[in-house]
């Protein structure tokens, strides 16, 4: 299939060629055609809908084997609410400044944004330090996901949470990084945006974690 | 030239279906128990009743395709044409209708052929306990204390009451001639209940695959004309010498193709639990 | 330093296999030296693999799955020799060992890598045209989307000649598919294949929800879309609906496997009847995510080659919609016979007879579509109403299976098979193939040939026919899926004629493949100047063949649902704006490449425990990705010169053409 057959008008590399000098003077239309903030935004919601069905998956296989404790220790035996109750504050107000960062990105302000996503870092690394902790803890005790269908359930729903946050929290050193260095330009914000939708959509499901795993699993 | 193929599928098909209809002895529509004869009932009444639409379908795809095709100048043409509340009233109406039908055998259907229901009968039900294992089947009877392997022996017109399980893997027990499948899965206890009205040897198999051995896992059923037929061969599998105890059991668990017929004359009660 | 892979992974003991790999060795080899020689490979770099055009990636879409229906088909044909040579107790040609791959290897072969790309490959071509945009919203995500595919198919097929295939049947049903019953590698080629491609395509239902909702072109409104986007949109629903399902059960499953975890474990309470609903819940949506958008082609093909408007639109959006939000309620007729209760049992019966009514109604408006048109036989047509035939028959043992009082002695008997093949060929299948020949000058530049598009057909249709009305049969005689050689003398007549179906459709494969080669060589001949072959509705056929690479100088307006035949009849058609604004397009990219194949090579070491590779392959993906994040040189403008350059010289081909007609 020879390039004539394919695409007789023009290649698409020549086009490229033939748009270099222009570049500058074309910006102006870019409204026109591309709303690639919105599309990005909306594409993002539409993917975090398709990770609340993933979320989803993982809590209805909670709910069908958390009984299932095969001889093992149930929830009653190894949640410790106060920690866990600790470790959601930590959560929930990192999804706070991260709102600050985000009202200070909208204002332009590049050092206010660094500080308040520094500290929605560290609030969410407080969390995932503190699980990690307990997991540590209930493997030590031999209670690990490999003794039961229930700690099985129990420790992918939770984790794979915590591989959300850890996910999230790498993704805001970049982002950080980034307004360090770019400032904030519109494409920066988007991203900020896109991680802020992130964040509180995990604040979300933390809160239905706990109150499902936790919560029920201890009253 | 294509106007003339059409016509010839169509014969096709009924010939197809034709061929359908007599090549069935010795499977699901050739039953030998109620349960057979009923499941038997239902697919034919629901295949009469969507031959309503089907037909009618087919016919008009064929007869529109020819009556409307770009050569016959005659027929109308109306390329704007595109909605008629009318016939999109009848279009969404006939398929209801039928669904509404077909829904309310299925409902009523489904609650009587339930495999865990026991079945109306005047006898009482016999218990055999099955477990499938890699890669045979395993006959408890608990009331008469035998056990075998590969082979099913059940009175005529009494009915059977089945609890199965697996050792292993998921398989579904499935007599065809005599009606219901259902699965059997490690850990956990199904249940199923048939009946033999015929005498005479049918088979066994299992209808999930489960693994490399699974072509063989089959098993003769054996419908004894008699009571007293079945008494003798219950008293045959007592003569033998092998029991049925844990060890056993472990050594039958391991994985086998086309075990043979094995029968154990005496079982530890309690081993299907 | 290899976790398990050793030399001994390679079957080369086995003829067949060895076999196969000498001539995909070969053919690949011609294939360098050919690139080579013509000093194709920089085209092909620059062009293609890293094109983020979506035009272009719905061909290499197309390829891909036309490949990969060859070896899928393969597959079949070795099954159905096996099952007509084994009879009567004797043993065949292939043992269990190696059967059991087969089948599990053709399941999902033909659904993942061969229906699927093949429908999202005409959704990439036409979908965005349709709708009168330039591109998708996210075009280097669709190229990545399309190489995570290609990641996927490779990895099915490297299991071919390193290590094994699952054996386990394409549902996988634990516990078979755990590590104590399929310790081999076979199931982790399964599980990586699977969960590279499966994110893949949720990227792409992401992707098209976005187009579609964000850029239709000035004037469509929803409800005025094409009925092909429609529907496409309906099935992208259902992929971001149900694939994270898939990504769910895959992953606990992997961690069974891989971590000692006990999800769906027999032992210290793992439950594998979660894994079946789980992998149902995802499964049956997909078949409807196949066949949805294969209603929309048929609609496409009717009305065009009626010369009619569609009839009856609106009803067929809402049943498409219909057919899509019961597609997720009914997943549990897949396993009757597990002992659910009887109510649980009727309400999934029922929902699935209820599906039957939008599909009824889809079957009656393309009858009412023909009625009083000018139905013109070209081979898209003849698949069409192949498919009407077909797909009823399909639809009507579906039904049949949806009673749990049938289904109870059907289940998993051949009867079943031949059902889903009834409507996975006869209503997905054929749709595509419908599509492919509808599509093809638009893609391409020139029409098929319409001789061998037909034999093609007849083969198919004369062959479909053939190799399933028996397994009918056989399903009614007591014969089970997934058996490797029978012993009962009712049952050989009806193999031998499936046997021979199957050869029928090879001939149908072969004739298209005829149909590719001289089509190709009459390509001058056939050539489609005016860029609307078929008097078409939609805007797609506004465009050149192939369309310009920015699809639409100017956004069209769009009045009507058949938009171009509104143009056309209005005199808007081919219209010469005073000024051409310049157009932003994206830059080629070969990140998507990139990533795609250390994916690849992240998947093949962990299905090897190989735990370095994987490390270093995923931490060169972020990188990749970062790299792409971070690049400020991405995209271009086309300047207003250009634009009229390339516009002129289609105006003229359109005169030409007219003056030809005339």
């Amino acid at each position: 299939m020879s390039t004539t057959v394919l695409n007789p008008q023009v290649p698409a590399h020549q086009a490229q060629r033939h748009s270099a000098p222009a570049h500058a003077v074309a910006h102006a239309h870019e409204h026109e055609h591309h709303d690639t903030g919105g599309n990005t935004l909306f594409g993002f919601w539409l993917y975090l809908m398709t990770d609340c069905l993933l979320f989803a998956s993982a809590f209805a296989t909670y709910a069908v084997l958390f009984m299932n404790t095969a001889g093992g220790p149930s929830g009653q035996d190894i949640f410790e609410l106060d920690y866990v109750l600790v470790e959601t504050f930590a959560l929930l107000f990192s999804s706070i400044t991260y709102g600050f960062a985000m009202l200070a990105a909208q204002r332009q302000n590049r050092s206010a944004t660094l500080t308040w996503l520094a500290v929605t870092f560290a609030l969410g690394a407080v969390f995932i330090g503190m699980e990690v902790n307990e997991f540590h803890h209930l493997i030590v005790e031999g209670f690990g996901p490999q003794r039961s269908a229930f700690l099985t359930a129990f420790f992918s729903l939770v984790g794979m949470h915590g591989l959300h946050v850890t996910a999230g929290l790498i993704w805001m050193l970049v982002l950080m990084l980034e307004v360090s260095k770019r400032g904030l330009g519109n494409k920066t914000r988007i991203r900020l945006n896109c991680l802020s939708l992130f964040w509180h959509f995990l604040d979300i499901v933390w809160i239905c974690v706990f109150t499902v795993v936790y919560l029920m699993g201890t009253v | 030239m294509r106007e003339r193929k059409v016509p010839w599928l169509s014969g096709g098909l009924l010939l197809g279906a034709a061929l359908f209809l007599t090549g069935c002895e010795g499977g699901v529509l050739d039953p030998k128990g109620q349960v057979g004869v009923d499941e038997k009932n239902l697919i034919i009444i629901a295949t009469l009743l969507m031959l309503i639409v089907v037909i009618p379908v087919i016919f008009m795809t064929l007869f529109f395709a020819w009556k409307y095709r770009a050569s016959n100048h005659k027929a109308t043409y109306m390329p704007k044409w595109s909605h008629s509340t009318r016939i999109e009233l009848v279009v969404w109406l006939i398929p209801c209708i039928i669904i509404i039908v077909l829904g309310t055998i299925t409902w009523i259907s489904t609650h009587r052929l339930d495999p865990y229901k026991p079945l109306e009968h005047d006898k009482e039900a016999l218990k055999v306990e099955v477990v499938s294992l890699n890669w045979k089947w395993l006959f408890i009877y608990p009331e008469q204390g035998i056990a075998t392997v590969n082979e099913l022996v059940i009175p005529t017109g009494v009915p059977v009451s089945f609890r199965l399980t697996s050792e292993s893997t998921m398989n579904s027990f499935f007599i065809p001639q005599l009606g219901s499948q259902i699965y059997t899965m490690a850990a956990m206890a199904t249940q199923l209940h048939l009946v033999a009205d015929e005498p005479g040897s049918y088979d066994g198999i299992s209808a999930n695959y489960s693994g490399a051995g699974f072509t063989g896992m089959t098993f003769d059923t054996v419908a004894t004309a008699t009571k007293a037929d079945f008494q003798s061969w219950v008293e045959e599998v007592r003569a033998s010498e092998q029991t049925l105890d844990s060890a056993a059991y472990a050594a039958l668990a391991q994985p086998t193709e086309d075990h043979p017929v094995t029968y154990y004359g005496r079982v530890t009660s309690g081993l299907f639990d | 330093m290899f976790g398990k892979l050793t030399l001994d992974a390679i079957p080369y003991h086995e003829p067949i296999i060895v076999g196969t790999l000498a001539v995909v060795g070969l053919v690949g080899l011609l294939l360098a030296v050919a690139l080579t020689k013509y000093n194709k490979w920089g085209y092909l770099w620059r062009e293609w693999i890293t094109s983020v055009d979506h035009k272009r990636l719905g061909v290499m879409y197309i390829i891909l799955a036309l490949v990969m229906l060859l070896r899928g088909f393969a597959d079949a044909i070795m099954m159905r020799t096996q099952l007509a040579l084994a009879t009567n107790g004797a043993e065949g040609y292939l043992p269990p060992e190696h059967y059991d791959q087969i089948f599990t290897a053709h399941g999902v072969i033909m659904i993942i890598f061969m229906a699927m790309p093949f429908m999202i490959g005409l959704m990439n071509i036409v979908v965005p045209m349709q709708i009168g945009a330039r591109d998708v919203a996210f075009p280097f995500l669709n190229n990545l989307s399309f190489w995570l595919a290609v990641s996927g198919a490779l990895l099915v097929n490297i299991s071919l000649g390193v290590g094994e295939f699952a054996k386990t049947g394409w549902v996988a049903y634990p516990p078979l598919s755990g590590i104590n019953y399929s310790p081999g590698v076979g199931m982790d080629y399964y599980i990586w294949a699977l969960q590279i491609s499966g994110i893949g395509t949720t990227l792409t239902g992401v992707n098209f929800l976005v187009t579609v909702l964000k850029m239709r072109a000035p004037g469509m409104k929803l409800m005025q879309m094409p009925i092909f986007t429609w529907t496409c949109t309906w099935a992208n629903i259902l992929i971001v609906a149900s694939f994270p399902i898939l990504t769910g059960a895959l992953a606990m499953l992997t961690l069974d496997r891989y971590l000692d975890f006990h999800f769906f474990t027999n032992d210290l309470g793992g439950n594998p009847m979660m894994y079946i609903n789980l992998f149902w819940a995802w499964g049956h949506p997909e078949v409807y995510i196949l066949v949805l958008p294969a209603f929309g082609i048929f609609s496409e093909v009717i009305s065009t080659f009626t010369g009619k408007r569609l009839f009856g639109y609106k009803s067929m959006v809402l049943a498409s919609g219909a057919i899509s939000i019961l597609g997720f309620i009914v997943w549990l007729h897949h396993f009757f016979t597990m002992g659910s209760s009887a109510n649980v049992n009727a309400f999934f019966g029922v929902t699935t007879m209820i599906i039957a009514v939008p599909t009824g109604v889809k079957l009656f408006n393309w009858l009412f579509t023909m009625y009083r048109g000018r139905l013109r036989f070209t081979t898209p047509v003849l698949w069409t109403l192949g498919f009407m035939v077909t797909f009823t028959i399909g639809g009507m043992t579906g039904v049949l299976l949806s009673i749990p009082g049938a289904d109870y002695v059907l289940h998993n008997s051949l009867f079943l098979i031949a059902h889903f093949h009834n409507t996975i060929i006869g209503g997905a299948v054929f749709g595509y193939l419908a599509g492919f020949a509808y599509w093809f000058p638009k893609a391409m530049g020139y029409t098929l040939d319409e001789k061998w598009g037909k034999r093609a057909f007849w083969c198919w249709q004369i062959g479909f026919y053939c190799a399933f009305l028996p397994l009918y049969v056989l399903g009614f005689l007591g014969m089970t899926r997934r058996l490797n050689h029978s012993d009962n003398p009712d049952w050989n007549i009806w193999l031998y004629i499936a046997c021979v179906g199957a050869f029928i459709i090879a001939l149908g494969i072969a004739c298209q493949l005829i149909q590719l080669v001289v089509s190709y060589r009459k390509r001058e001949e056939n050539r489609d100047l005016s860029g609307d072959p078929w008097n078409g509705h939609t805007l797609e056929w506004a465009s050149a063949s192939p369309p310009q690479f920015y699809n639409f100088a100017i956004d069209p307006r769009v009045e009507d649902i058949d938009a171009f035949t509104d143009m056309k009849e209005k005199g808007h058609a081919y219209q010469r704006p005073e000024t051409y604004a310049p157009i932003h397009m994206p830059k080629n990219t070969g990140v998507g490449f990139v990533m795609g194949m250390l994916l690849t090579v992240a998947g093949f070491g962990a299905v090897w425990h190989i735990w370095w590779l994987v490390i270093a392959a995923l931490a060169g993906t972020l990188v990749a990705f970062l790299v792409r994040c971070y690049d400020n040189d991405v995209d271009y403008y086309v300047q207003p010169d250009e634009i009229e350059r390339i516009e002129d010289a289609h105006r003229t081909n359109v005169q030409l053409a007219n003056a030809m007609k005339a």
